[in-house]
């Protein structure tokens, strides 16, 4: 017992240490490291605290998506990173936003702190709810049957991210493919990799994918490792981003909020409420849901990772 | 048997994690970008290696070892493939995007 409380302490420690390097760090890219590994421990410390669920979204998101997005910023700010080094902020505006930044994580300590012991929880409550919705996992029985409003914003919001990054394009490439075309040596061990392991990617996203109705695991993670193994073979040179002018990418992009939309208003026919499932049918139309949202999410996080549209559209 | 088992885990974790930490003094002490790359990819290779070998009477056969012997699989891949990209970028004088 001792030994794990030596762990959790260096655990967290090391969180604290690295989270204070990345706001001192000067260069950028050093930051956006710092914050890969950052994501990797927190994914850690949500294990150390049973909470497998959220460990796995924090790596997959917050550590390697969240990382690679922002690889890809520090790596297009890097020519212009001296000029705005010239830009820096004076010791007011510095000072001020520390004391703000502080305030905040001190209200947040208190607020932790303050809460009654034990905590107000209502996972009791979701889990004895768990069999009217079929599925075995009570965090995905929250996500899309109790709290489902939630997630469906959060699959909309990240479509409207998609957007945004979109409209960066510059007016000649509209319609065009995003990101730079790609070239490896195709014998070289980029492109090997590309070829190895996409297969396994594949079936270990859609194994993801699949448990989450029973076990830690669920859309979001596996759409991130299928968006990685496609964003691999990208970045490898054997194949290209598409045209965001492509009627099947638009088509597969708002497939599955529309759907999630259409069972959500559904609900309010045959079971009386908006986002509500009728009785018995709980766990299949969750199903429809999720495989209807995959190919939405695995495309909108490549696409995010692969950035604006930058070479002209085949004429 | 078990308490031969244990002692073998305990023994093999152990020249794992000496592993780790003589890749961690190579990255921090050897003096350029190959080196501390091959100080690196070692301490992965063979100090994962290990921990991963000490592991295995403890895991749940068949599922469960399996899983660790493919984590180290996974990493002995990714480490290879990426220490040859980073020396690459190295040799060619950039740095990694």
């Amino acid at each position: 017992m001792t030994l794990a409380l030596a762990v959790d302490i260096s655990l967290t420690l090391l969180v604290l240490a690295v989270a204070g390097w990345i706001i001192a760090v000067r260069d950028t890219f050093a930051a956006v490291i710092g914050f890969v590994a950052y994501g990797l421990l927190l994914a850690l410390i949500w294990v150390r605290l049973a909470a497998p669920d959220v460990a796995l979204t924090e790596a997959a998101i917050g550590g390697g998506l969240t990382g690679a997005l922002l690889i890809g910023a520090a790596g297009r700010l890097r020519k212009t990173e001296a000029a705005t080094r010239a830009e820096y902020p004076g010791v007011l505006i510095r000072t001020l936003a520390a004391i703000l930044a502080v305030t905040v994580t001190a209200a947040l300590a208190v607020g932790v702190l303050a809460l009654p012991d034990p905590a107000p929880t209502l996972a009791p409550a979701a889990v004895a709810s768990l069999a009217t919705t079929g599925v075995g996992n009570p965090v995905t029985a929250v996500l899309l049957a109790f709290r489902s409003m939630d997630t469906l914003l959060e699959a909309i919001v990240v479509l409207l991210a998609l957007l945004g990054v979109w409209s960066l394009a510059p007016d000649r490439a509209w319609g065009g493919y995003p990101g730079p075309r790609h070239h490896a040596d195709p014998d070289g061990i980029l492109a090997y990799l590309a070829r190895l392991l996409p297969p396994i990617g594949i079936i270990v996203g859609l194994y993801i994918f699949w448990i989450g109705a029973d076990l830690p695991g669920g859309k979001f993670q596996g759409a991130t490792i299928l968006a990685a193994m496609w964003l691999l073979v990208i970045e490898a040179g054997l194949a290209d981003t598409p045209p965001i002018s492509r009627t099947w990418l638009r088509v597969l992009l708002v497939t599955g909020p529309l759907v999630f939309i259409a069972i959500g208003f559904a609900g309010s026919i045959t079971a009386g409420a908006v986002l509500a499932y009728p009785e018995g049918y709980a766990k299949p139309l969750i199903i429809a849901i999720e495989i209807a949202l995959m190919p939405t999410l695995v495309l909108t996080l490549a696409l995010l990772v692969a950035g604006a549209p930058q070479r002209m559209p085949p004429q | 048997m078990s308490l031969v088992l244990d002692i073998f885990t305990i023994v093999a974790v152990l020249a794992g994690a000496f592993f780790f930490l003589a890749g961690t003094v190579g990255l921090l002490r050897f003096p350029d970008t190959l080196t501390r790359l091959h100080a690196l990819t070692k301490a992965d290779n063979l100090g994962l290696g290990l921990v991963v070998m000490g592991l295995l009477p403890q895991a749940e056969w068949p599922f469960d070892a399996i899983k660790l012997i493919a984590i180290w699989l996974f990493t002995l891949l990714a480490g290879a493939t990426v220490g040859q990209l980073m020396a690459l970028a190295a040799r060619r004088g950039q740095p990694t995007p």
